[in-house]
């Protein structure tokens, strides 16, 4: 996936970016809202992500020229603010969700997939390893031609896996990634999720290994 | 939030009491100028009989052989009948005897001649009026005077005077009740463009602070040019402090969302157990002050919305359903699904904002309680009364507590590790009263807290 982030504090921009790299996705960054328009209209982004308060403008502003120029990148608005009729009137401005300041990681995932999946028009880029073609954002897995509906929790275990192909993942580093720091859940936790995994998976080409005492490790035959 | 204002008087009274005195002063006026002009005039006319009558009786009086003889004719005194059977009465003196007539009409001592001279007098137990003239006739020895009185009583003058008097006083009391008539109308209608004034301002919504623009007569000017000022030096304000707290917010909230997306992508690399702790509990009281701000920043403002409610006619179904949606992907990130169970719109007339602030607390309580992989139930009923329960599958609210929960800063003393600031319940709570509801905690048979709002 590729992000635009437009937000003009360069450390929050950094901890985003490098966040966001860490699963996998490329993000440019814009501090300004002059620069976030030339970005915008240069490069194809699946996703912006919008601070409301910038330096040359309010970010309403960058929401209505996006609008008013016929740019369909759906927009996600990162916002100090939390009344509710002012995230009401961003809303009315064409953004299509916000998360409030600061937010889980994990929050604006799931907001960022929650509104690449209604923006059904456009189509969506999936991931294909042996005969396994996977939808991230629409959260399906098509094996040998039938398709299942992924659980969150499922899809964002074999999107890391996927993303990752070859790499050894430890259980604790994906009670890390799955699970928000306070879920009370034991690393055993991880074990039910692979297995579920394993199941739909079944018969395909792709396998989940268990290394002992490592992790585990997404393969493919041939 | 209305303090009692101190009356002192009231504008329609006092205009009502001027214009109806002045126009009983003027009706009282107007009787007494018309009936002392009535009088005069009536006067006037009985005197010019009267001294009609004297001439006559004068004019006949001649000497003859040294003697003053007077052959007045009949019509002297008959021209001084009314249809009241006035007496009259009269004397001739020759210089101070009495020739003839009634003794003791009083008559003045001395008239010059060709004068009249008219007085009032008692005689005969009546009130007369006494016309006197004196002539001095030229004789051979001497000059004689000749003094005539003639005297009427008044009882014809005083009846039409009466009569007068009684339609003078119809005409004022007639006077005076229109006069008091227009007095009020014209007090309420001038009234009446302050009382419009007042409802129009009163009417709006009390985020409504637009200048008041409807045509005003020129005298309230002023006073709707103040009120504009006030009013758009009081929108000035409440910019200025949104503005304040939006900056605030936003100085605060960002750095603090460095820290917690720093904290998270360190935690992800560490591999010591009492960084992670540490990187943990950071992130935890980030949590914490951040959602603690907003639900007080929240709660603020349902106390100050509760104050002033802007009602419209809101679809519970609809909010409900904007709000599934949009809290969904929280839901999803904890594999915890949202289900609205609804029969079609359920129209209340509320405050959208409050409304939809206090399901979104329900809600987020739901899901921080509800285990992993459970449906939380959002069901909207219509009848008997339109009410909505938020359901989950967790371990329900500890039953001694119950009752206590809805106070400000309670927390339930299960939470175990969950953040929370006490206050989403009462939040609730408050938005449930301020639409004249309640808000009923309980626990499902079949397991799991129910948090009912009835409407």
């Amino acid at each position: 996936m590729k992000y635009l982030l437009v937000e003009d504090n360069l450390e929050l921009a950094n901890a985003i970016c490098s966040r966001m790299g860490l699963d996998g996705h490329q993000v440019d960054h814009a501090a300004k809202i002059s620069d976030a328009v030339d970005f915008a209209r240069m490069g194809e982004y699946d996703l912006i992500l919008l601070d409301i308060m910038l330096p040359d403008g309010d970010g309403r502003s960058f929401l209505e020229q996006h609008r008013a120029g016929k740019n369909d990148t759906p927009v996600i608005v990162l916002t100090a603010r939390s009344q509710v009729s002012d995230r009401i009137s961003m809303l009315d401005l064409g953004a299509d969700d916000y998360v409030t300041k600061p937010f889980d990681h994990a929050e604006l995932q799931a907001r960022c997939r929650a509104v690449l999946r209604r923006r059904t028009g456009t189509a969506q880029p999936t991931t294909r390893v042996g005969d396994v073609e996977f939808d991230p954002v629409g959260g399906h897995l098509n094996v040998k031609g039938s398709t299942i509906n992924l659980r969150n929790r499922e899809l964002r275990l074999l999107e890391l896996l996927m993303n990752a192909r070859g790499q050894v993942f430890s259980k604790q580093k994906l009670v890390d990634r799955l699970f928000s720091y306070d879920d009370d859940v034991s690393e055993n936790a991880i074990e039910v999720y692979v297995g579920r995994l394993r199941k739909h998976l079944e018969g395909s080409s792709v396998q989940i290994r268990t290394l002992r005492g490592l992790g585990y490790r997404l393969d493919h035959d041939g | 939030m209305t303090d009692e204002v101190v009356v002192f008087g009231s504008l329609r009274n006092r205009l009502a009491m001027i214009l109806t005195g002045g126009a009983a002063l003027l009706a009282i006026l107007l009787f007494v100028v018309v009936r002392g002009y009535a009088a005069q005039i009536a006067q006037e006319g009985q005197d010019n009989i009267l001294s009609a009558s004297v001439s006559s009786i004068l004019d006949s009086a001649v000497l003859r052989d040294g003697a003053v003889q007077l052959d007045f004719p009949y019509a002297s005194l008959s021209m001084l009948s009314t249809p009241a059977d006035d007496r009259v009465f009269y004397a001739i003196y020759e210089d101070s005897t009495l020739l003839s007539g009634y003794d003791g009409l009083e008559t003045p001592p001395l008239v010059p001649n060709g004068e009249r001279m008219f007085t009032s007098a008692q005689y005969d137990n009546a009130t007369v009026r006494v016309a006197t003239a004196s002539r001095t006739l030229i004789g051979a020895d001497r000059p004689r005077r000749v003094s005539v009185s003639v005297a009427q009583t008044q009882d014809a003058l005083a009846e039409t005077l009466n009569r007068i008097s009684r339609n003078v006083a119809g005409f004022g009391v007639g006077f005076f009740a229109l006069a008091t008539a227009l007095a009020f109308w014209g007090t309420s209608t001038t009234i009446g463009q302050l009382s419009r004034l007042t409802t129009s301002v009163t009417r709006r919504g009390p985020q409504d602070l637009s200048p008041f623009l409807k045509p005003v007569p020129s005298e309230m000017v002023p006073l709707v040019g103040s009120l504009n000022t006030l009013m758009a030096r009081l929108e000035q304000s409440l910019k200025q402090s949104e503005e304040f707290i939006a900056e605030a917010a936003h100085r605060v909230r960002t750095p603090l969302a460095t820290v917690r997306s720093y904290a998270e992508a360190t935690l992800q690399r560490v591999q010591k157990q009492e960084n992670r702790d540490a990187l943990r509990s950071m992130m935890r009281a980030i949590d914490e002050s951040s959602r603690a701000a907003g639900q007080l920043l929240d709660h603020a403002m349902v106390t100050f919305r509760a104050e002033n409610l802007e009602r419209e006619d809101i679809d519970l179904d609809g909010l409900l359903r904007e709000l599934v949606q949009r809290m969904s992907p929280v839901a999803e990130m904890r594999d915890v699904a949202l289900h609205l169970e609804s029969a079609g719109p359920a129209i209340i007339h509320g405050d959208a904002v409050l409304l939809q602030n206090a399901f979104r607390n329900l809600i987020d309580n739901a899901l921080k309680y509800a285990p992993i992989e459970t449906t939380i139930t959002i069901r909207i009923q219509t009848t008997p009364r339109i009410s909505v329960d938020v359901i989950d599958q967790g371990r329900g609210f500890v039953p001694d507590e119950m009752d206590k929960l809805a106070g400000r800063f309670v927390r339930g003393g299960d939470t175990g590790d969950h953040i929370g600031s006490g206050l989403g319940l009462t939040i609730a709570q408050d938005v449930a009263h301020a639409h004249d509801g309640t808000m009923i905690l309980s626990n499902r048979s079949e397991g799991g807290a129910c948090v009912t709002l009835l409407f």
